[in-house]
């Protein structure tokens, strides 16, 4: 009995703490995302525009771990039961793949352009009596500046 | 040294090339870290040592990927690519690579 007291409680918490963390996570994400909006930023190999003459190039990066909480993982097996959209993990990976590539901006604010950005997604709780909780995602880029 | 991952220096000259240099770590994470990160598990949120553990397990891959360009006497490196794996439960493994340049 107490078994499924703990289980509860533990739903109870992960639920409410996992959406105060999302909510201000998101409301963090906005903001500073409007911050670093004019910096410019592709995924392809050659810079826009021509840029001369260039000063320094440099390889920057940025990574996050990021956890679900306890509530949308037990929703989860249950999606997997049924199939369909799984929310809480779509939102997962899109929350750290936002602030991946924010903290790679972060990291060089003076940069005249960033190209070639790639992402990278890997989980590493992968193993572990076989619950996947966390994803970790990689963004990297080259920074150029004139 | 120069690090790129597109596959040239912008503003500069490749003028030889060396082949394929590469560095690779396998981290595993302490007890301590891995206890936080059980309790992370049920609130939800960033892992921020596993952040950290990753973000030094990658400058060390990049150090000796640098080290071996520097000993073919390298002093650039184009096209440099990532790539995490999970080895074991509780380890993962970081893998970069790259091309080794002189560039002018």
């Amino acid at each position: 009995m107490w078994d499924l007291y703990f289980l509860i409680s533990l739903i109870i918490t992960g639920y409410i703490f996992g959406q105060i963390h999302e909510r201000r996570h998101y409301a963090s994400l906005k903001r500073r995302e409007e911050k670093t909006i004019a910096m410019v930023m592709t995924s392809s190999k050659r810079p826009l525009g021509e840029l001369d003459p260039v000063t320094e190039v440099r390889l920057v990066q940025g990574g996050v771990v990021i956890s679900v909480d306890y509530f949308k993982r037990i929703v989860t097996s249950l999606r997997n039961f049924f199939g369909g959209n799984i929310r809480g993990y779509e939102t997962l990976v899109d929350r750290a793949r936002r602030e991946a590539i924010l903290r790679l901006k972060e990291s060089c604010p003076d940069a005249t352009q960033i190209v070639n950005l790639r992402l990278e997604t890997s989980s590493i709780y992968k193993g572990k009596g076989n619950q996947i909780g966390s994803v970790e995602v990689l963004a990297y880029a080259t920074a150029i500046y004139t | 040294m120069f690090l790129t991952n597109i596959e040239e220096v912008p503003g500069k000259k490749i003028t030889a090339c060396y082949g394929v240099v590469s560095g690779s770590t396998v981290r595993a994470k302490h007890v301590g870290r891995d206890i936080m990160a059980g309790l992370k598990n049920i609130f939800g949120g960033e892992l921020e040592g596993y952040t950290e553990l990753l973000t030094e397990a990658r400058e060390q891959a990049i150090l000796r990927m640098q080290n071996q360009a520097e000993q073919l006497g390298a002093n650039a490196i184009v096209n440099v690519r990532f790539s995490t794996s999970s080895v074991t439960a509780g380890a993962s493994e970081i893998y970069i690579y790259g091309t080794a340049v002189t560039v002018e």
